[in-house]
Protein backbone atom coordinates (compact mmCIF):
# COMPACT_ATOMS: atom_id res chain seq x y z
CA UNK A 1 0.00 0.00 0.00
CA UNK A 2 3.08 2.44 1.21
CA UNK A 3 4.80 1.45 -1.87
CA UNK A 4 1.83 2.45 -4.53
CA UNK A 5 1.39 5.70 -2.38
CA UNK A 6 4.92 6.45 -2.90
CA UNK A 7 4.67 5.77 -6.79
CA UNK A 8 1.87 7.70 -7.08
CA UNK A 9 3.13 10.80 -5.64
CA UNK A 10 6.51 10.38 -7.47
CA UNK A 11 4.44 10.24 -10.56
CA UNK A 12 2.30 13.33 -9.84
CA UNK A 13 6.23 14.54 -9.26
CA UNK A 14 7.20 13.85 -12.36
CA UNK A 15 3.20 15.25 -14.19
CA UNK A 16 3.51 18.55 -12.40
CA UNK A 17 7.42 19.39 -13.50
CA UNK A 18 6.03 18.63 -16.95
CA UNK A 19 3.42 20.44 -16.59
CA UNK A 20 5.83 23.52 -15.31
CA UNK A 21 8.02 23.15 -18.40
CA UNK A 22 5.11 22.80 -20.55
CA UNK A 23 3.73 26.37 -18.96
CA UNK A 24 6.58 27.99 -19.36
CA UNK A 25 7.56 27.34 -23.04
CA UNK A 26 3.95 28.46 -23.55
CA UNK A 27 4.67 31.37 -21.66
CA UNK A 28 7.55 32.30 -23.40
CA UNK A 29 6.26 31.90 -26.96
CA UNK A 30 3.34 34.14 -25.77
CA UNK A 31 5.26 36.64 -24.72
CA UNK A 32 7.16 36.48 -27.92
CA UNK A 33 3.38 36.75 -29.69
CA UNK A 34 2.47 39.68 -27.86
CA UNK A 35 6.04 41.62 -28.65
CA UNK A 36 5.18 40.55 -32.26
CA UNK A 37 1.60 42.05 -32.42
CA UNK A 38 2.49 45.15 -30.44
CA UNK A 39 5.25 45.51 -33.18
CA UNK A 40 2.75 45.27 -35.45
CA UNK A 41 0.39 47.27 -34.53
CA UNK A 42 3.23 49.85 -33.75
CA UNK A 43 3.70 49.86 -37.48
CA UNK A 44 0.48 50.21 -38.74
CA UNK A 45 -0.21 52.91 -35.90
CA UNK A 46 2.82 54.49 -38.00
CA UNK A 47 1.33 54.09 -41.40
CA UNK A 48 -2.15 55.75 -40.53
CA UNK A 49 -0.46 58.84 -37.70
CA UNK A 50 -2.20 61.31 -39.90
CA UNK A 51 -5.72 59.64 -38.97
CA UNK A 52 -6.78 60.49 -35.74
CA UNK A 53 -8.99 58.37 -33.43
CA UNK A 54 -9.00 55.01 -32.80
CA UNK A 55 -8.69 51.99 -34.57
CA UNK A 56 -11.56 50.29 -33.16
CA UNK A 57 -15.03 51.11 -34.50
CA UNK A 58 -18.04 49.65 -32.07
CA UNK A 59 -21.17 48.76 -34.42
CA UNK A 60 -24.06 48.33 -32.18
CA UNK A 61 -27.03 45.99 -34.20
CA UNK A 62 -30.02 43.82 -34.24
CA UNK A 63 -29.13 40.27 -34.17
CA UNK A 64 -30.63 39.30 -37.62
CA UNK A 65 -28.08 41.12 -39.97
CA UNK A 66 -25.38 39.80 -37.37
CA UNK A 67 -26.72 35.97 -36.49
CA UNK A 68 -27.75 35.63 -40.04
CA UNK A 69 -24.13 35.61 -41.00
CA UNK A 70 -23.90 38.72 -42.81
CA UNK A 71 -21.44 40.69 -41.08
CA UNK A 72 -18.75 38.39 -40.43
CA UNK A 73 -19.15 36.95 -43.79
CA UNK A 74 -18.35 40.96 -44.95
CA UNK A 75 -16.60 42.96 -42.49
CA UNK A 76 -13.09 41.37 -42.85
CA UNK A 77 -12.93 42.57 -46.25
CA UNK A 78 -13.53 46.19 -44.94
CA UNK A 79 -11.38 45.44 -41.66
CA UNK A 80 -8.44 44.15 -44.29
CA UNK A 81 -8.60 47.20 -46.30
CA UNK A 82 -8.66 50.05 -43.75
CA UNK A 83 -7.06 48.34 -40.78
CA UNK A 84 -9.84 48.88 -38.46
CA UNK A 85 -11.30 46.22 -36.24
CA UNK A 86 -14.81 46.26 -35.93
CA UNK A 87 -16.96 45.13 -32.49
CA UNK A 88 -20.02 44.13 -33.71
CA UNK A 89 -22.38 43.69 -30.08
CA UNK A 90 -26.18 42.43 -31.54
CA UNK A 91 -29.44 42.37 -29.86
CA UNK A 92 -33.16 43.27 -30.31
CA UNK A 93 -33.36 46.96 -31.96
CA UNK A 94 -34.48 47.72 -28.77
CA UNK A 95 -31.32 47.08 -26.30
CA UNK A 96 -29.17 47.59 -29.67
CA UNK A 97 -30.83 51.27 -29.49
CA UNK A 98 -30.07 52.32 -26.05
CA UNK A 99 -26.62 50.77 -26.15
CA UNK A 100 -25.99 53.37 -28.55
CA UNK A 101 -27.73 55.95 -26.42
CA UNK A 102 -25.57 54.82 -23.10
CA UNK A 103 -21.81 55.75 -25.68
CA UNK A 104 -21.54 52.36 -25.91
CA UNK A 105 -21.19 52.65 -29.66
CA UNK A 106 -20.03 54.20 -32.68
CA UNK A 107 -22.83 53.25 -35.46
CA UNK A 108 -25.86 51.31 -35.16
CA UNK A 109 -27.43 49.45 -37.73
CA UNK A 110 -30.79 48.56 -37.23
CA UNK A 111 -34.35 47.92 -38.93
CA UNK A 112 -37.34 49.96 -36.59
CA UNK A 113 -37.76 53.00 -38.63
CA UNK A 114 -39.91 55.11 -36.16
CA UNK A 115 -37.26 54.31 -33.20
CA UNK A 116 -34.06 55.60 -35.77
CA UNK A 117 -36.30 58.42 -36.51
CA UNK A 118 -36.86 59.30 -32.72
CA UNK A 119 -33.13 58.30 -32.64
CA UNK A 120 -31.77 61.10 -35.08
CA UNK A 121 -34.57 63.16 -33.24
CA UNK A 122 -33.42 63.24 -30.16
CA UNK A 123 -29.67 64.35 -31.34
CA UNK A 124 -27.79 60.97 -30.71
CA UNK A 125 -27.85 60.04 -34.49
CA UNK A 126 -26.39 61.96 -37.31
CA UNK A 127 -28.60 60.99 -40.24
CA UNK A 128 -30.13 57.76 -40.76
CA UNK A 129 -28.92 56.07 -44.17
CA UNK A 130 -31.35 53.15 -45.03
CA UNK A 131 -29.14 50.81 -47.56
CA UNK A 132 -30.53 47.56 -48.04
CA UNK A 133 -33.72 45.36 -47.13
CA UNK A 134 -35.30 42.36 -47.55
CA UNK A 135 -38.74 40.78 -46.64
CA UNK A 136 -40.44 39.45 -43.66
CA UNK A 137 -41.68 36.23 -44.20
CA UNK A 138 -45.13 34.28 -42.10
CA UNK A 139 -43.94 30.61 -41.27
CA UNK A 140 -46.28 28.19 -40.16
CA UNK A 141 -46.97 24.57 -39.93
CA UNK A 142 -46.40 22.89 -43.51
CA UNK A 143 -50.32 22.36 -43.67
CA UNK A 144 -51.15 25.69 -43.02
CA UNK A 145 -54.05 25.30 -40.55
CA UNK A 146 -55.43 28.75 -41.06
CA UNK A 147 -55.14 28.43 -44.82
CA UNK A 148 -53.14 31.97 -45.35
CA UNK A 149 -51.04 30.71 -48.36
CA UNK A 150 -52.80 32.78 -50.86
CA UNK A 151 -53.64 35.90 -49.07
CA UNK A 152 -52.97 39.34 -50.59
CA UNK A 153 -50.41 40.41 -47.77
CA UNK A 154 -49.63 39.80 -44.08
CA UNK A 155 -52.21 41.53 -42.49
CA UNK A 156 -55.13 39.58 -44.56
CA UNK A 157 -53.10 36.25 -43.51
CA UNK A 158 -53.12 37.57 -39.40
CA UNK A 159 -56.59 38.23 -39.83
CA UNK A 160 -57.13 34.62 -41.06
CA UNK A 161 -54.85 33.59 -38.40
CA UNK A 162 -56.95 35.10 -35.50
CA UNK A 163 -60.17 34.50 -36.88
CA UNK A 164 -59.28 30.36 -36.66
CA UNK A 165 -57.59 31.17 -33.78
CA UNK A 166 -54.49 29.10 -34.46
CA UNK A 167 -51.23 29.44 -32.58
CA UNK A 168 -49.07 32.18 -33.17
CA UNK A 169 -45.59 33.34 -31.18
CA UNK A 170 -44.68 36.64 -31.01
CA UNK A 171 -41.37 38.26 -30.11
CA UNK A 172 -43.24 40.43 -27.46
CA UNK A 173 -39.25 41.58 -27.15
CA UNK A 174 -39.83 45.47 -28.66
CA UNK A 175 -36.92 44.29 -31.47
CA UNK A 176 -37.60 45.72 -34.87
CA UNK A 177 -39.42 42.08 -35.94
CA UNK A 178 -41.50 42.56 -32.86
CA UNK A 179 -42.78 46.07 -33.76
CA UNK A 180 -42.95 45.51 -37.52
CA UNK A 181 -45.74 42.72 -36.21
CA UNK A 182 -47.38 44.83 -34.28
CA UNK A 183 -47.69 47.60 -37.30
CA UNK A 184 -49.16 44.66 -39.28
CA UNK A 185 -51.52 43.84 -36.82
CA UNK A 186 -52.87 47.57 -36.26
CA UNK A 187 -55.92 47.78 -34.37
CA UNK A 188 -56.52 43.94 -34.43
CA UNK A 189 -53.87 43.64 -31.97
CA UNK A 190 -54.71 40.46 -29.66
CA UNK A 191 -54.51 40.68 -26.38
CA UNK A 192 -51.61 37.97 -25.10
CA UNK A 193 -53.38 37.96 -21.46
CA UNK A 194 -57.04 37.24 -22.82
CA UNK A 195 -56.16 35.21 -26.68
CA UNK A 196 -54.97 32.00 -25.44
CA UNK A 197 -53.78 31.47 -28.97
CA UNK A 198 -51.29 34.26 -29.15
CA UNK A 199 -48.14 33.57 -27.61
CA UNK A 200 -45.73 36.79 -26.64
CA UNK A 201 -42.75 34.73 -25.95
CA UNK A 202 -40.61 37.60 -24.85
CA UNK A 203 -37.48 36.06 -26.70
CA UNK A 204 -35.06 35.99 -29.83
CA UNK A 205 -35.52 35.26 -33.14
CA UNK A 206 -34.06 31.85 -32.75
CA UNK A 207 -35.84 30.82 -29.46
CA UNK A 208 -39.27 32.22 -31.03
CA UNK A 209 -38.58 29.80 -34.01
CA UNK A 210 -37.96 26.68 -32.27
CA UNK A 211 -41.18 27.68 -29.72
CA UNK A 212 -43.58 27.65 -33.39
CA UNK A 213 -41.97 24.63 -34.34
CA UNK A 214 -42.26 23.09 -31.34
CA UNK A 215 -46.09 23.97 -30.88
CA UNK A 216 -46.85 24.01 -34.66
CA UNK A 217 -47.75 27.77 -34.47
CA UNK A 218 -47.02 30.47 -37.12
CA UNK A 219 -44.01 33.55 -36.62
CA UNK A 220 -43.24 36.52 -38.40
CA UNK A 221 -39.81 36.27 -39.29
CA UNK A 222 -37.11 37.99 -41.38
CA UNK A 223 -35.85 34.98 -44.00
CA UNK A 224 -32.93 35.37 -42.98
CA UNK A 225 -32.94 33.86 -39.72
CA UNK A 226 -35.51 31.33 -41.22
CA UNK A 227 -33.48 29.90 -43.86
CA UNK A 228 -30.07 30.22 -41.20
CA UNK A 229 -32.17 28.16 -38.98
CA UNK A 230 -34.45 25.47 -41.26
CA UNK A 231 -32.31 22.37 -40.75
CA UNK A 232 -33.81 22.25 -37.01
CA UNK A 233 -37.24 23.81 -37.85
CA UNK A 234 -38.48 20.43 -39.39
CA UNK A 235 -42.45 21.25 -38.94
CA UNK A 236 -42.29 24.87 -40.29
CA UNK A 237 -42.47 26.16 -43.56
CA UNK A 238 -42.34 29.76 -45.23
CA UNK A 239 -46.15 30.10 -45.63
CA UNK A 240 -46.23 34.21 -47.22
CA UNK A 241 -43.64 35.61 -48.45
CA UNK A 242 -43.02 39.14 -50.02
CA UNK A 243 -46.58 41.36 -49.15
CA UNK A 244 -46.11 44.74 -49.83
CA UNK A 245 -46.79 45.34 -45.88
CA UNK A 246 -43.46 42.92 -45.12
CA UNK A 247 -40.96 45.00 -46.45
CA UNK A 248 -38.16 45.22 -43.57
CA UNK A 249 -35.33 48.07 -44.13
CA UNK A 250 -32.01 48.46 -42.82
CA UNK A 251 -30.30 51.70 -42.11
CA UNK A 252 -27.10 52.69 -40.44
CA UNK A 253 -26.87 55.67 -38.08
CA UNK A 254 -23.75 57.20 -37.26
CA UNK A 255 -23.79 57.90 -33.63
CA UNK A 256 -23.38 62.46 -32.49
CA UNK A 257 -19.93 63.28 -30.88
CA UNK A 258 -21.43 66.10 -29.80
CA UNK A 259 -24.38 64.28 -27.81
CA UNK A 260 -22.23 61.19 -27.10
CA UNK A 261 -18.59 62.07 -26.22
CA UNK A 262 -15.67 59.25 -27.08
CA UNK A 263 -17.69 58.42 -30.48
CA UNK A 264 -15.04 57.25 -33.49
CA UNK A 265 -16.46 59.62 -35.73
CA UNK A 266 -13.66 58.87 -38.51
CA UNK A 267 -14.56 55.11 -38.11
CA UNK A 268 -18.00 55.56 -38.21
CA UNK A 269 -17.63 57.72 -41.36
CA UNK A 270 -15.33 55.12 -42.99
CA UNK A 271 -17.41 51.88 -42.09
CA UNK A 272 -20.69 53.64 -43.44
CA UNK A 273 -19.18 54.95 -46.30
CA UNK A 274 -17.57 51.75 -47.04
CA UNK A 275 -21.10 49.93 -46.11
CA UNK A 276 -22.51 52.23 -49.36
CA UNK A 277 -19.42 51.37 -51.44
CA UNK A 278 -19.85 49.30 -54.93
CA UNK A 279 -17.71 46.79 -53.33
CA UNK A 280 -19.79 46.45 -49.86
CA UNK A 281 -23.23 46.58 -52.47
CA UNK A 282 -21.96 43.88 -54.74
CA UNK A 283 -21.23 41.86 -51.31
CA UNK A 284 -24.29 41.80 -49.96
CA UNK A 285 -26.55 41.08 -52.73
CA UNK A 286 -24.49 38.03 -53.42
CA UNK A 287 -24.95 37.28 -49.78
CA UNK A 288 -26.84 33.65 -49.04
CA UNK A 289 -26.84 32.68 -52.78
CA UNK A 290 -23.92 30.15 -52.02
CA UNK A 291 -25.38 28.82 -48.33
CA UNK A 292 -29.01 28.99 -48.77
CA UNK A 293 -29.42 29.46 -52.99
CA UNK A 294 -31.01 32.76 -52.58
CA UNK A 295 -29.70 36.47 -51.97
CA UNK A 296 -31.15 37.13 -48.13
CA UNK A 297 -30.52 40.80 -48.67
CA UNK A 298 -31.42 43.74 -51.56
CA UNK A 299 -29.04 46.65 -51.61
CA UNK A 300 -31.13 50.46 -52.32
CA UNK A 301 -29.48 51.83 -54.96
CA UNK A 302 -28.69 55.43 -54.29
CA UNK B 1 -42.81 52.59 -13.07
CA UNK B 2 -43.91 48.98 -11.62
CA UNK B 3 -46.93 50.61 -11.02
CA UNK B 4 -47.89 50.52 -14.41
CA UNK B 5 -47.51 46.73 -14.56
CA UNK B 6 -49.30 46.31 -11.81
CA UNK B 7 -51.13 43.52 -12.93
CA UNK B 8 -49.17 41.99 -14.87
CA UNK B 9 -46.36 42.20 -12.52
CA UNK B 10 -48.63 40.59 -9.93
CA UNK B 11 -49.21 37.80 -12.24
CA UNK B 12 -45.48 37.25 -13.06
CA UNK B 13 -44.64 37.13 -8.83
CA UNK B 14 -47.37 34.30 -8.44
CA UNK B 15 -46.00 31.85 -10.95
CA UNK B 16 -42.70 32.40 -9.90
CA UNK B 17 -43.82 32.09 -6.06
CA UNK B 18 -45.79 28.82 -7.20
CA UNK B 19 -42.71 27.89 -9.40
CA UNK B 20 -39.71 28.10 -6.42
CA UNK B 21 -42.05 26.67 -3.52
CA UNK B 22 -43.49 23.66 -5.48
CA UNK B 23 -39.85 23.40 -7.05
CA UNK B 24 -38.45 23.56 -3.47
CA UNK B 25 -41.42 21.24 -2.09
CA UNK B 26 -40.22 18.68 -4.13
CA UNK B 27 -36.58 18.57 -4.12
CA UNK B 28 -36.78 18.70 0.18
CA UNK B 29 -39.22 15.77 -0.31
CA UNK B 30 -36.73 13.85 -2.08
CA UNK B 31 -33.15 15.40 -1.12
CA UNK B 32 -33.61 15.55 2.49
CA UNK B 33 -34.43 11.80 3.04
CA UNK B 34 -31.90 10.56 0.55
CA UNK B 35 -29.31 13.03 2.42
CA UNK B 36 -29.49 11.24 5.59
CA UNK B 37 -29.96 8.05 3.91
CA UNK B 38 -26.14 8.32 2.45
CA UNK B 39 -24.64 9.68 5.80
CA UNK B 40 -26.19 7.26 8.09
CA UNK B 41 -27.28 4.26 5.79
CA UNK B 42 -24.81 1.64 4.00
CA UNK B 43 -25.60 0.14 0.94
CA UNK B 44 -23.97 -0.31 -2.30
CA UNK B 45 -22.96 2.94 -4.19
CA UNK B 46 -23.31 4.97 -1.57
CA UNK B 47 -19.77 6.49 -1.72
CA UNK B 48 -20.49 6.89 -5.45
CA UNK B 49 -24.24 8.68 -4.94
CA UNK B 50 -21.93 10.83 -2.73
CA UNK B 51 -19.59 12.23 -4.84
CA UNK B 52 -22.52 12.13 -7.86
CA UNK B 53 -24.50 14.70 -5.84
CA UNK B 54 -21.61 16.87 -4.67
CA UNK B 55 -21.22 16.76 -8.47
CA UNK B 56 -23.99 17.40 -9.45
CA UNK B 57 -23.88 21.05 -7.32
CA UNK B 58 -22.22 22.17 -10.42
CA UNK B 59 -24.75 21.53 -12.79
CA UNK B 60 -25.09 24.51 -15.38
CA UNK B 61 -28.22 25.36 -14.80
CA UNK B 62 -28.75 25.69 -18.91
CA UNK B 63 -27.73 22.27 -18.83
CA UNK B 64 -30.05 20.88 -16.66
CA UNK B 65 -32.77 22.96 -18.88
CA UNK B 66 -31.30 21.33 -21.90
CA UNK B 67 -32.17 17.98 -20.54
CA UNK B 68 -35.41 18.74 -19.68
CA UNK B 69 -35.79 19.94 -22.94
CA UNK B 70 -34.71 17.13 -25.06
CA UNK B 71 -37.06 14.92 -22.66
CA UNK B 72 -40.30 17.47 -23.06
CA UNK B 73 -39.57 18.65 -26.83
CA UNK B 74 -42.21 16.98 -29.29
CA UNK B 75 -39.61 14.41 -30.44
CA UNK B 76 -38.45 13.58 -26.83
CA UNK B 77 -39.60 10.81 -24.54
CA UNK B 78 -42.08 12.68 -22.72
CA UNK B 79 -42.93 14.78 -25.67
CA UNK B 80 -46.84 13.55 -26.10
CA UNK B 81 -47.21 15.01 -22.63
CA UNK B 82 -47.53 18.59 -24.04
CA UNK B 83 -45.49 19.75 -20.74
CA UNK B 84 -42.63 21.77 -22.59
CA UNK B 85 -43.28 25.58 -22.18
CA UNK B 86 -45.51 25.30 -18.62
CA UNK B 87 -44.73 25.87 -15.42
CA UNK B 88 -44.89 22.04 -14.50
CA UNK B 89 -41.85 21.39 -16.52
CA UNK B 90 -39.40 24.39 -15.02
CA UNK B 91 -40.39 22.88 -11.79
CA UNK B 92 -38.69 19.35 -13.05
CA UNK B 93 -35.36 21.26 -14.17
CA UNK B 94 -35.84 23.08 -11.37
CA UNK B 95 -35.84 20.02 -8.83
CA UNK B 96 -32.68 18.56 -11.36
CA UNK B 97 -30.98 21.83 -10.12
CA UNK B 98 -31.88 22.31 -6.59
CA UNK B 99 -32.32 18.34 -5.08
CA UNK B 100 -28.10 17.82 -5.71
CA UNK B 101 -28.19 20.97 -3.19
CA UNK B 102 -30.64 19.70 -0.50
CA UNK B 103 -28.84 16.09 -1.13
CA UNK B 104 -25.75 17.36 -0.04
CA UNK B 105 -26.07 20.43 2.40
CA UNK B 106 -28.17 17.93 4.31
CA UNK B 107 -26.15 15.25 4.50
CA UNK B 108 -23.25 17.94 5.88
CA UNK B 109 -25.72 18.62 8.32
CA UNK B 110 -26.36 14.66 9.45
CA UNK B 111 -22.36 14.53 10.03
CA UNK B 112 -22.15 17.21 12.08
CA UNK B 113 -24.77 16.82 14.52
CA UNK B 114 -25.45 13.30 13.96
CA UNK B 115 -23.37 10.79 15.79
CA UNK B 116 -23.70 12.49 19.95
CA UNK B 117 -27.61 12.35 18.80
CA UNK B 118 -27.51 8.86 17.99
CA UNK B 119 -25.81 7.84 21.10
CA UNK B 120 -28.79 10.36 23.09
CA UNK B 121 -31.10 8.88 21.46
CA UNK B 122 -29.97 4.87 21.91
CA UNK B 123 -28.66 5.89 25.32
CA UNK B 124 -32.64 6.38 25.99
CA UNK B 125 -34.02 3.87 24.06
CA UNK B 126 -35.43 5.53 21.37
CA UNK B 127 -37.11 3.83 18.27
CA UNK B 128 -35.86 4.79 14.72
CA UNK B 129 -38.62 6.85 13.80
CA UNK B 130 -38.27 8.95 17.35
CA UNK B 131 -34.32 9.14 16.64
CA UNK B 132 -35.47 10.75 13.23
CA UNK B 133 -38.25 13.34 14.73
CA UNK B 134 -35.56 14.20 17.53
CA UNK B 135 -32.77 14.90 14.65
CA UNK B 136 -35.76 17.03 12.77
CA UNK B 137 -36.67 18.98 15.72
CA UNK B 138 -33.01 19.16 16.78
CA UNK B 139 -31.87 20.73 13.65
CA UNK B 140 -34.54 22.55 12.40
CA UNK B 141 -32.49 26.10 12.09
CA UNK B 142 -29.76 24.74 9.90
CA UNK B 143 -32.53 22.05 8.04
CA UNK B 144 -34.32 25.41 7.46
CA UNK B 145 -31.43 27.73 6.15
CA UNK B 146 -31.11 24.35 3.55
CA UNK B 147 -34.70 25.20 2.49
CA UNK B 148 -34.38 28.68 1.97
CA UNK B 149 -31.19 28.11 0.28
CA UNK B 150 -33.10 25.84 -1.97
CA UNK B 151 -35.50 28.13 -2.69
CA UNK B 152 -33.02 30.94 -3.38
CA UNK B 153 -31.35 28.93 -5.82
CA UNK B 154 -34.55 27.78 -7.24
CA UNK B 155 -36.31 31.94 -7.50
CA UNK B 156 -32.91 33.21 -9.01
CA UNK B 157 -32.79 30.56 -11.41
CA UNK B 158 -32.90 31.86 -15.00
CA UNK B 159 -30.70 29.73 -17.60
CA UNK B 160 -33.00 26.48 -17.39
CA UNK B 161 -36.65 28.32 -16.97
CA UNK B 162 -35.85 30.47 -19.37
CA UNK B 163 -35.11 27.36 -22.11
CA UNK B 164 -37.89 24.74 -20.69
CA UNK B 165 -40.62 27.74 -20.03
CA UNK B 166 -40.04 29.80 -22.81
CA UNK B 167 -40.89 33.18 -20.53
CA UNK B 168 -44.28 33.32 -22.31
CA UNK B 169 -45.90 36.08 -21.11
CA UNK B 170 -49.08 35.56 -18.63
CA UNK B 171 -48.23 31.92 -18.26
CA UNK B 172 -44.44 30.93 -17.80
CA UNK B 173 -42.82 34.92 -17.29
CA UNK B 174 -41.10 34.71 -13.98
CA UNK B 175 -39.06 37.46 -12.65
CA UNK B 176 -36.03 36.59 -13.65
CA UNK B 177 -36.64 35.85 -17.45
CA UNK B 178 -38.65 39.08 -17.26
CA UNK B 179 -35.60 41.03 -15.90
CA UNK B 180 -33.59 39.44 -18.65
CA UNK B 181 -36.42 40.51 -21.63
CA UNK B 182 -36.42 43.93 -20.12
CA UNK B 183 -32.57 43.70 -20.42
CA UNK B 184 -32.92 42.65 -23.96
CA UNK B 185 -35.73 45.55 -24.63
CA UNK B 186 -32.99 47.87 -23.60
CA UNK B 187 -34.64 49.07 -20.73
CA UNK B 188 -32.23 48.70 -18.03
CA UNK B 189 -33.25 51.17 -15.35
CA UNK B 190 -36.82 48.82 -15.42
CA UNK B 191 -34.89 45.73 -15.48
CA UNK B 192 -33.03 46.79 -12.56
CA UNK B 193 -36.57 47.65 -10.24
CA UNK B 194 -37.77 44.06 -11.27
CA UNK B 195 -34.57 42.59 -9.93
CA UNK B 196 -35.08 44.86 -6.86
CA UNK B 197 -38.64 44.02 -6.19
CA UNK B 198 -37.16 40.04 -6.36
CA UNK B 199 -34.97 40.79 -3.45
CA UNK B 200 -37.44 42.11 -1.63
CA UNK B 201 -39.43 39.19 -2.15
CA UNK B 202 -36.58 36.73 -1.16
CA UNK B 203 -36.13 38.89 1.98
CA UNK B 204 -39.94 38.46 3.01
CA UNK B 205 -39.53 35.14 2.37
CA UNK B 206 -36.71 34.72 4.52
CA UNK B 207 -37.53 37.14 7.40
CA UNK B 208 -41.20 34.96 7.64
CA UNK B 209 -39.24 32.14 7.56
CA UNK B 210 -37.14 32.94 10.30
CA UNK B 211 -39.73 34.60 12.45
CA UNK B 212 -41.73 30.76 11.61
CA UNK B 213 -38.53 29.17 13.16
CA UNK B 214 -39.07 30.82 16.33
CA UNK B 215 -42.66 30.43 16.61
CA UNK B 216 -41.57 26.55 16.65
CA UNK B 217 -38.56 27.43 19.44
CA UNK B 218 -41.93 28.37 21.73
CA UNK B 219 -43.83 25.66 21.01
CA UNK B 220 -40.88 23.50 22.04
CA UNK B 221 -40.46 25.49 25.71
CA UNK B 222 -44.77 24.68 26.52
Amino acid sequence: MKKLLALLMALALVFSFAACAGNEEETTAAADETTAVSDTTAASEEGTSDETGSKTIRMSTTTSVNDSGLLPAILPVFEQKTGYKVEVQSAGTGAAIQKAKDGNADLILVHSKASEEAFVDEGYGVERIPFMFNYFVVVGPKDDPAGIKDSENAAAAFKKISSSQQKFISRGDESGTHKAELKIWGDTAPDAANDKWYVSAGAGMGACLTMANEQKAYCLTDKATFLANKESLPELDIILAEGEDMKNTYSVIECDAEKLPGVNTAGAKALIDWLLSDEADALIAKYGEEQYGQALFTVIED
Amino acid sequence: MLLSMDKELIQIIGVTLKMSFFSTLISCLIGMPLGVLIEKGSFFGRGLLKKLSSTLMGLPPVVAGLIVYMLFTRYGIFGSLGLLFTVEVMIVAQVMLITPVVLCLTSSVVSVSGNPLKETARGLGLKRGRTLSLFLIHNRRALLSVVLTAFGRSIAEVGAVSLVGGNIQWKTRVMTTAILLETNKGKFTFALALGIVLLIISLIVNVSASLLSKGGKDSDKM
